[in-house]
């Protein structure tokens, strides 16, 4: 099926001054990238849609999925898939577990589908390793892998390649937009860097401080 | 049960210890139905003020209400500002922890079985400078201006008050304070006391009320080393409220107006020497002498640190040595046979008192830790933090003397049909481990990264999934820590269990400090060696299960 993000007629507010305000549909497949300098709102923004925001915000705008309005659901009934800067696998499940807590519940083959993930990602007989063993760029793999196996419908991404060096940054790069247009994925980037929206090659939105 | 809010958790602390004020108010003015007084009268502070020894009395716990705090104060801050960076200084630092485990009662017992005239500081001495063939006659434990029991609870302090301070110093950017004032040519004593004690010791004033309304109000430590007649007013008052005449339980609430009055008189000297010392320091700063005393206030730190070990350690290889003493003749150093018969004796009596111990600690740090999940939880949720008027309430079991509000609370049990004994205590025991268990987790709890959640969430675990599944497996090393410390706050409670228990729930705690009349050397060695060994097998776990559990992941083991 495919996925359809709108975010419709939204701002943010944060004690009565406009922190900023966006209106764009993003296609199955499609990525959004959203720049702007630090400060301008964009991880506000994305917390909005993932339903993490601080009640300390007002807002107005609805955020549909499919035309479904899910603005005012919880962060885990929305289907909507988070990356951040930094991996966060849980240092206390192992690689395996990680990805599994990714899997709903009443799945069937749970145990099956984190294998192929293991092994979508080149990174077979990794499940029972501890996280901290792996290096950064393994990671960064483990932990899109661990999120499309939640089976988004709509996937925010929050600067996700900032933390990585250069050569890792490409590759990573290279990987993740690989993986969200395979899976016909409806996408947000927020990012300062430029190379992250050429490489997304979708829609650029400029936010303002 | 997690909508259980931080609100629930001040009226579980505040509640108590209000009602336990109302009722010892209400008997000490003549009301107490169960006594047959109905009426509104003075009597009882009549008869108060006619008890023999009462000014001694008074005097006594004032004295140690100010004299403990300053002395244990005194040497955690000159240590910390002399001894920072030595290697001395950070051997002791980590010889000092341990300590705060140990029982008030069993550290006493240790200082008394060194101090006392036929201890082992008189019998080493004996040998080669006094020559002493029998114990010289002197009261040194038990002396009348309460020396040895202040000397008691400074070594009981100084390891609170010390590692308080180490958890606030990187609270207000102590080295990057010192290393600004270094620069500037201050000597490193100097620059420590200039630079950063005056931002540390409002982090550490809550702690140091908590010292002084403890020191003015004693009893388990007063019963072990302080003077006998007249004893310190919470040791009185404890003898008038177990007098078979049911008149003196009147006055003993009179007392226990006495000593709330007492502890408050000792905290507003403390408050007006505050702001004192506050002028004088920061007209001494102004100064801007680059070195005042730098070598003496560095020796007299680590002298007093050194003491502080010095003295726990040896009364606890004291209390060893007694524990399994055969025949032992002063002046010899070492017992001249060793036995295990005390041992064997003891554990025969010891089944009851040890389950006791370990249930009470067991249920009322299970309670403590739930009641202060359940509130951290909510707050994280809702988004707002503690007020510093909650955190006075936190203390508020701490500041209060404990036997005042704990006469008026048993007889306001009493009021309600509930009996005492073993629920009563447990309960009881909650007041004193809730705080401890609140400070000790509030910190780790806010300081995880709230985006582990966010990734939870959007992984599709809901709010309770994120919490089971989350946070406590990453807060294991915390909590197990936590739940150490509730386990040795309670097993070293004395008075709570004495009194709501109407001493029918005998602890090994009480057993121990009711030996302290008995005065059987051995005996005391032994069960006040258990009654140590109790906190120590919580910290041995807390430090052994992580280990283990975390073997396999690397960033657990590093967390904390």
């Amino acid at each position: 099926m495919a996925h359809v993000l709108a975010l419709s007629h939204i701002t943010i507010r944060r004690e009565e001054s406009v922190l900023l305000s966006i209106d764009a549909v993003i296609r199955a497949g499609e990525v959004l990238t959203v720049m702007g300098p630090s400060g301008s709102g964009k991880s506000t923004l994305l917390a909005f849609v993932a339903g993490l925001l601080d009640p300390a915000f007002s807002t107005e705008g609805q955020v549909l999925l499919d035309g479904r309005d899910v603005t005012h659901l919880p962060p885990e009934s929305r289907h909507i898939g988070l990356l951040f800067q930094d991996p966060l696998l849980f240092p206390h499940l192992s690689v395996a577990s990680n990805l599994l807590f990714g899997v709903a519940r009443n799945a069937p083959d749970r145990q099956k589908k984190v294998s192929d993930a293991l092994a979508a990602a080149g990174l077979e007989g990794y499940g029972s390793r501890d996280p901290a063993t792996l290096s950064g760029g393994e990671r960064a793999r483990v932990a899109l892998m661990r999120v499309l196996l939640s089976e988004p419908h709509a996937l925010l991404l929050d600067e996700p390649f900032s933390k990585l060096d250069m050569t890792l940054r490409n590759e990573i790069r290279a990987f993740v937009f690989e993986r969200v247009r395979a899976a016909g994925l409806p996408t947000l980037l927020v990012t300062h860097d430029a190379a992250d929206a050429q490489a997304a090659g979708g829609q650029v939105i400029h936010l303002t401080r | 049960m997690l909508r259980l809010t931080a609100n629930a958790v001040i009226v579980l602390l505040a509640g108590p210890v209000v009602a336990g004020l109302l009722f010892v108010f209400l008997p000490a003015f003549g009301y107490a139905p169960a006594l047959g007084q109905h009426g509104f009268d003075l009597s009882a502070f009549a008869n108060l003020l006619e008890t023999p020894g009462l000014t001694r009395s008074l005097v006594l716990s004032l004295t140690s209400g100010l004299i403990t705090p300053l002395v244990a104060l005194a040497i955690v801050l000159l240590f910390l500002a002399g001894a920072q960076e030595s290697h001395l200084g950070r051997t002791l630092s980590r010889a000092v922890s341990p300590l705060l485990a140990v029982p008030h009662a069993a550290m006493a017992f240790g200082l008394a079985f060194l101090i006392a005239p036929s201890g082992m500081i008189v019998r080493a001495l004996s040998h080669w400078l006094t020559g002493f063939d029998e114990p010289p006659d002197l009261l040194i434990v038990n002396d009348r201006w309460g020396v040895s029991m202040m000397a008691g609870l400074v070594i009981k302090e100084v390891p609170f008050l010390l590692l308080m301070s180490l958890a606030a110093l990187p609270q207000i950017q102590a080295r990057e304070r010192l290393a600004v004032a270094r620069t500037l040519g201050y000597r490193p004593v100097t620059a420590w006391l200039k630079a950063v004690a005056p931002a540390l010791y409002p982090l550490i004033r809550l702690p140091v009320y908590a010292v002084i309304a403890y020191a003015s109000s004693v009893v388990d430590v007063a019963l072990i080393l302080g003077p006998t007649n007249p004893p310190p007013l919470g040791v009185a008052i404890l003898r008038w409220a177990n007098d078979p005449d049911l008149e003196r339980i009147l006055v003993a609430s009179a007392g226990a107006l006495a000593q709330l009055g007492v502890t408050a008189l000792a905290l507003v000297i403390w408050w007006i020497a505050e702001r004192l010392i506050t002028r004088l320091v920061t007209s001494w700063i102004d100064r801007g002498a680059r070195s005042a005393g730098d070598g003496v206030f560095r020796w007299i730190g680590l002298a007093g640190m050194t003491a502080v070990v010095a003295l726990s350690a040896l009364g606890f290889l004291s209390l060893g040595l007694w524990s399994i003493a055969g025949f032992w003749r002063f002046p010899d150093v070492l017992p001249g046979a060793l036995t295990l018969k005390t041992w064997s004796t003891s554990i025969e009596s010891m089944g009851e008192p040890l389950l006791n111990a370990t249930m009470i600690a067991l249920l009322a740090t299970g309670a403590a830790i739930a009641a202060t999940l359940a509130a951290l939880e909510h707050e994280v949720r809702r988004g707002y933090r503690a007020t510093p008027f909650a955190l006075t309430i936190l203390y508020l079991p701490m500041l209060v003397p404990a036997v005042s509000f704990l006469l008026g609370l048993a007889v306001a049990a009493a009021f309600v049909g509930i009996r005492p004994g073993f629920w009563p205590v447990v309960a009881g025991h909650v007041l004193f481990v809730l705080p401890y268990t609140y400070l000790s987790l509030s910190e780790a709890y806010r300081r995880m990264d709230p985006r582990w959640f966010a990734v939870g969430r959007t992984l599709g675990a809901g709010r309770s999934a994120v919490f089971w599944r989350i946070r406590l497996p990453m807060l294991l090393t915390p909590l197990l820590a936590t739940a150490a410390v509730g386990l040795a706050v309670s097993a070293g409670q004395y008075l709570p269990t004495q009194v709501l228990g109407a001493g029918r729930v005998p602890t090994i705690t009480t057993e121990v400090v009711a030996l302290a009349s008995g005065g059987d050397r051995r005996f005391i060695g032994v069960w006040a060696l258990v009654q140590a060994l109790l906190p120590a097998t919580g910290f041995i776990l807390a430090i052994a299960v992580p280990r283990l559990v975390w073997a396999n992941r690397r960033q657990m083991r590093e967390a904390f």
